[in-house]
């Protein structure tokens, strides 16, 4: 789960990091307000679940209370298109304004689960200020990586040998082992899956400062960081992935037209796989879980419906803690409450299989059924309409 | 003599007495394995399938001399039963639960090393279906009547695709030696380059499959291990080709976000290593016959 920048620096400020002074705005009055009480020269920020916002528009240092609030009004309500946003977008709803920073040097400092170590390990460059995809690209030497043992956490060598690595020197070094340790702690005891700060910036005056910061939490550990959960933003997510999560489905909107509902991770990805080598692309990503009841199968026929392009619907199932004859009782009860127009290609297989298919054979209901992974996967491409000429 | 579970295998099962527990521990029991226990805080001294069910493990293990342990066990208190096994002196545990903190099993991990080699327990899963032996036991959520009894090893991250695999297998006529799941999440207990290691030794087990996904590091590492250590023949699927970057694709694992984690690029180390990679899912099984059959012809 990702969180805003003001939000990442609020936790990590409390944690002892250092940031600068800055406040939150949801309108250009509000900007305006924040922009007098810090002083000008001042930063506004979009906040969206995104990084890249400085290159396409989302950052902009301003000089005048007019400045401020054009800014702010020009921003909120725009859609920014980032590297990472994908071509939807994020939509700006609120700004974050702070002091502006004289920056003499950026550094690069990400907390990330290693899973080579199996172990939280700190990244970190002498040259920040870009995407650590670029900079992992264009100047992999400049890298720095160090592994944390969970039993002792980040000891303080540890701490002063990276300071050191990165250039830094006199007052620096303590900072930096406060920064880290400060980082280290919060991942640590909020069940982070990534900490960024980039740029760590080395201020004119030579003081470390966080300019820009970057949380994303474990889903997984939410049920005991209730102060975590607090911080989601649902207007940053997919409407449709956010519904599909509260249903207890793992859903993942893609490009193509062929809605997929599939048991198990691996074998949605291997029948997208299978339906793509086929010639044909799915719209989507759609585990429904183990033991899944007639109702969600109904819901998953629902969310992936809610794409407007999908115009053909494969169900894959490979029953071993599911049952056949609940997922084809599904299948039919989709038919009666969800007025379905669109060919549907249904494959069953494994607990229950007979029971399954006798359901699907009594109910009168034009479904296409297949034997196999191979055969769904054809059978679907070649239930798509065919494509009209243009009028 | 297969690998990880036998008929010989003394299977205690945590958290026996729930809804889900009870019904795979019936068809366990249903399917030849030697399940001995049961245990949940709070229900020992009550008997669930007419297995006893004890507090503790460390009693389970004294009164039955269970060996191994499959783990039903809800999120917040599954990284602490898997602790409560292997100091109890559990060899194998098998843990199906879905959703563990990645922390919890950073911490499970570290705790483990505390036993010397001999004392270790072995770890498979969590967030998978599950080890099989065809006709001798298992232990998890796998339906047993799909796996034929047979020669050639099974290992994979996901559940459901071990069992297309297991099947086209079986419509080909070739069957199972063991059916390992490592499961999908970032940090498990067992690694593919553990269950290949063991399939190696295996005298029972004359070529294994490998069943990947985008993610993770573990499919290059087992690539190491199959080109450096492995005299049998080994054949592969990756799942994900079609999986756009940094989107995670259901299980926690399955993620795109380093150099060489696409499914692409590990098939591309993955035949590099020598493996035979499976051009798509729906041709695992013909894939595993060709290897077979160029042992054969060797």
């Amino acid at each position: 789960m990702d969180i805003h920048e003001h939000q990442a620096k609020d936790i990590l400020a409390q944690f002892g990091v250092p940031v600068p002074k800055g406040g939150l705005a949801y309108s250009p009055e509000q900007a305006a307000y924040q922009a007098r009480s810090l002083g000008f020269p001042c930063v506004v920020k979009a906040q969206i679940h995104s990084g890249g916002r400085g290159e396409v528009g989302g950052v902009k240092v301003c000089r005048s209370d007019a400045e401020v609030r054009e800014y702010a009004a020009e921003l909120l309500g725009r859609t920014l298109v980032t590297k990472q946003t994908g071509a939807p977008g994020k939509t700006v709803h609120r700004l974050w304004v702070e002091d502006a920073t004289d920056i003499a040097q950026e550094i690069y400092l990400g907390f990330v689960l290693d899973r080579k170590s199996e172990r939280i390990m700190i990244v970190a460059s002498g040259h920040g200020g870009m995407e650590i995809e670029d900079l992992a690209h264009e100047d992999p030497d400049s890298l720095v990586r160090m592994v944390i043992d969970p039993a002792t956490g980040l000891v303080e060598f540890q701490a002063r040998e990276l300071a050191y690595r990165l250039g830094l020197s006199g007052k620096q070094i303590a900072q930096m082992v406060g920064t880290l340790k400060a980082c280290y702690r919060a991942y640590r005891d909020l069940d982070a899956m990534m900490v960024e700060i980039n740029p760590l910036a080395v201020t004119g005056d030579g003081d470390l400062v966080a300019l820009d910061a970057k949380m994303s939490f474990d889903t997984n550990a939410l049920f005991r960081r209730p102060q975590v959960a607090a911080l989601r933003d649902p207007a940053q997510e997919d409407a449709r992935e956010a519904l599909a999560a509260d249903h207890g489905l793992a859903y993942v909107g893609l490009d193509g037209d062929i809605g997929c509902i599939i048991n198990g991770a691996g074998l949605a990805m291997a029948t997208m796989d299978m339906i793509k080598l086929a010639g044909g692309e799915p719209a989507n990503f759609l585990d429904i879980g183990g033991g899944a009841s007639p109702d969600r199968v109904v819901t998953a026929f629902r969310t992936v419906l809610t794409d407007p392009n999908v115009s053909v619907i494969l169900v894959n199932i490979f029953a071993g803690i599911n049952r056949c004859d609940w997922i084809a009782q599904g299948v039919v009860q989709a038919y009666k409450e969800v007025g379905l127009t669109i060919p549907v290609v249904v494959r069953l297989s494994g607990t229950n299989v007979t029971e399954g298919r006798a359901i699907l054979d009594q109910a009168d209901v034009p479904i296409i059924t297949a034997g196999t992974l191979a055969e769904a996967a054809e059978a679907a491409v070649a239930a798509r309409p065919q494509p009209v000429a243009a009028e | 003599m297969a690998i990880l579970i036998t008929e010989e295998t003394r299977v205690v099962v945590q958290g026996m007495s729930g809804r889900i527990g009870q019904f795979h521990t019936q068809e366990m029991i249903e399917a030849g394995t030697k399940v001995v226990a049961g245990v949940t805080p709070g229900k020992g001294g009550t008997s669930v399938l007419n297995r006893p069910q004890f507090d503790t493990m460390r009693e389970a293990v004294e009164a039955t001399g269970a060996d191994a342990s499959l783990l039903f066990v809800p999120p917040p208190m599954a990284a602490d039963a898997m602790m409560e096994a292997a100091e109890a002196g559990i060899r194998t545990a098998v843990c199906v639960t879905d959703g563990l903190p990645a922390q919890d099993m950073m911490k499970v991990k570290r705790f483990l090393r505390r036993y010397p080699r001999e004392r270790k327990m072995r770890l498979i899963g969590p967030n998978c279906a599950g080890i099989i032996s065809p006709g001798k036991g298992f232990m998890g959520i796998m339906p047993p009547h799909i796996y034929t009894p047979g020669r050639v090893g099974i290992v994979g991250r996901s559940g459901t695709l071990g069992y297309e695999a297991a099947s086209q297998m079986s419509a080909l006529g070739i069957g199972v030696s063991s059916s390992i799941g490592i499961g999908g999440d970032p940090i498990n207990g067992s690694s593919f380059r553990d269950i290949l290691e063991l399939f190696e030794n295996d005298p029972e087990t004359d070529a294994v499959i490998m069943i990947g996904e985008i993610g993770g590091p573990q499919e290059a590492e087992a690539a190491e291990y199959v080109r450096d250590h492995m005299t049998k023949p080994v054949a592969a699927y990756v799942a994900g080709l079609s999986a756009p970057k940094g989107r995670k694709m259901g299980h926690a694992g399955a993620i795109i976000s380093a150099f060489g984690e696409s499914a692409q690029e590990k098939v591309v180390i993955l035949q590099e290593a020598g493996i035979t990679v499976a051009p798509n899912p729906s041709l695992m099984g013909e894939t595993v016959a060709r290897i077979l059959d160029r042992k054969e012809a060797a």
